[in-house]
């Protein structure tokens, strides 16, 4: 298992928090978590502000009486939630979505050396990526917030080396071009806040490494 | 509060269950109605909320943190499921917690209440600014992007006040992870 040394921002963690982190940025952050104990603890510390502030709301006044409850609960009602088994490459929240494996994705061809699956009826846009050895991750987002979790190979740019389990929660201030392990390339799951464009995939694509 | 819950898990105590409800249904309407309902549909969502505690009473631990905090997140998962018509992606604390043995040892943490008395105080003590970055996004649900329009700032100081104002936080509760 390795160490897990690029973390979510503690913004994001905070709107997660609050539940008002868009959809497909909840679904990889909830991934990342459950692979991320320093994030998961993180989170917990952080139930303490929306409960401050809730607590702190001056209440309404409700216009009907509480309801007359029935004595007894449907065992459906305590069943604890249903838990989905995942692994260190697909954690539960993923499998979820794609069930257990990244070996029996429908991939669909986006330019040479790139392959998406776009995980459907997200706020936001949600996908997998696979990106062959050696290749430039296509750009694709068009500003709003964006979150990249590697969960096979690697890839390296300059903040770094990401491994299964690392986010890239970066600002977009920062210009980055993430290239692909050289020896396996990578699988990685890609939220962005808007709809991605994957806009100058192709001349990125014809002039792989040369540079910007 | 704990301990109405815990009679209502253990006996469906109707009576119990009338006072939490008296306690927490205004709060749950007046967060619903920050959070963009009207005022009939926050009163449907504070029902809910409150008939949802009845349901899972007894899946609640109180080791893993007080009555209010986990009504409060019933709260905020009704209204990611009912206001947004999205799927909640945090579990309610339950027993079956992974990193709980990575976890303080019991001595060490503060008790939950003392804890959000803290917490309470080191946000009243935030920067204007900060606080309404926090607010916004707490008590209004609005996401970082929404928050940047609304404020009309570049995104990356929306980013930077969030990061600031938990800083902040953090330093008053020395152990607030």
């Amino acid at each position: 298992m390795t160490t897990i040394t690029h973390h979510l921002d503690p913004a994001t963690l905070m709107s997660f928090s609050a539940g008002s982190l868009p959809e497909a940025l909840s679904a990889v952050v909830a991934t990342h978590l459950a692979v991320c104990p320093a994030c998961a603890r993180e989170l917990h510390g952080m139930a303490a502000i929306g409960t401050a502030l809730f607590s702190g709301l001056a209440g309404v006044r409700l216009e009907k009486p509480a309801p007359v409850m029935a004595l007894r609960r449907s065992e459906a009602d305590v069943a604890a939630t249903e838990t989905t088994a995942g692994s260190r490459e697909v954690p539960a929240p993923l499998a979820r979505l794609i069930g257990g494996s990244l070996d029996n994705v429908p991939w669909r061809r986006l330019g040479l050396g790139v392959w998406h699956h776009k995980l459907s009826s997200f706020d936001g846009d949600l996908r997998l990526l696979k990106v062959a050895a050696g290749r430039r991750m296509p750009e694709h987002g068009h500003g709003g917030s964006e979150l990249t979790l590697m969960l096979r190979g690697s890839y390296s740019d300059v903040t770094g080396t990401y491994l299964p389990g690392d986010v890239a929660d970066l600002d977009d201030t920062i210009e980055h071009a993430p290239i692909a392990d050289p020896d396996v390339g990578c699988i990685c799951l890609i939220a962005s806040e808007r709809p991605a464009q994957f806009k100058g995939l192709l001349p990125r694509l014809v002039q792989p490494l040369t540079g910007m | 509060m704990a301990d109405l819950l815990q009679r209502i898990a253990t006996g469906g105590d109707v009576s119990a269950f009338g006072q939490l409800y008296e306690a927490f249904g205004p709060r749950v309407k007046s967060y619903m109605m920050r959070q963009g309902a009207d005022a009939d549909t926050a009163e449907e969502l504070a029902q809910e909320t409150l008939l949802a505690v009845w349901r899972k009473a007894p899946l609640y631990v109180a080791e893993k943190g007080s009555a209010t905090t986990w009504i409060y997140t019933i709260a905020r998962n009704l209204r990611i499921d009912r206001l947004r018509r999205e799927f909640a992606w945090q579990e309610l604390p339950e027993g079956h917690d992974e990193t709980a043995s990575e976890d303080p040892a019991p001595d060490e943490i503060l008790s939950d209440s003392e804890r959000q008395v803290r917490v309470r105080a080191a946000l009243a003590t935030l920067p204007s600014d900060q606080h309404a970055v926090v607010s916004l996004s707490y008590l209004e649900g609005l996401s970082h992007s929404e928050i940047a329009d609304r404020l009309a700032l570049p995104l990356g100081t929306v980013k930077s006040r969030m990061r600031l104002a938990y800083q902040k936080i953090r330093e008053t509760v020395e152990d607030l992870r």
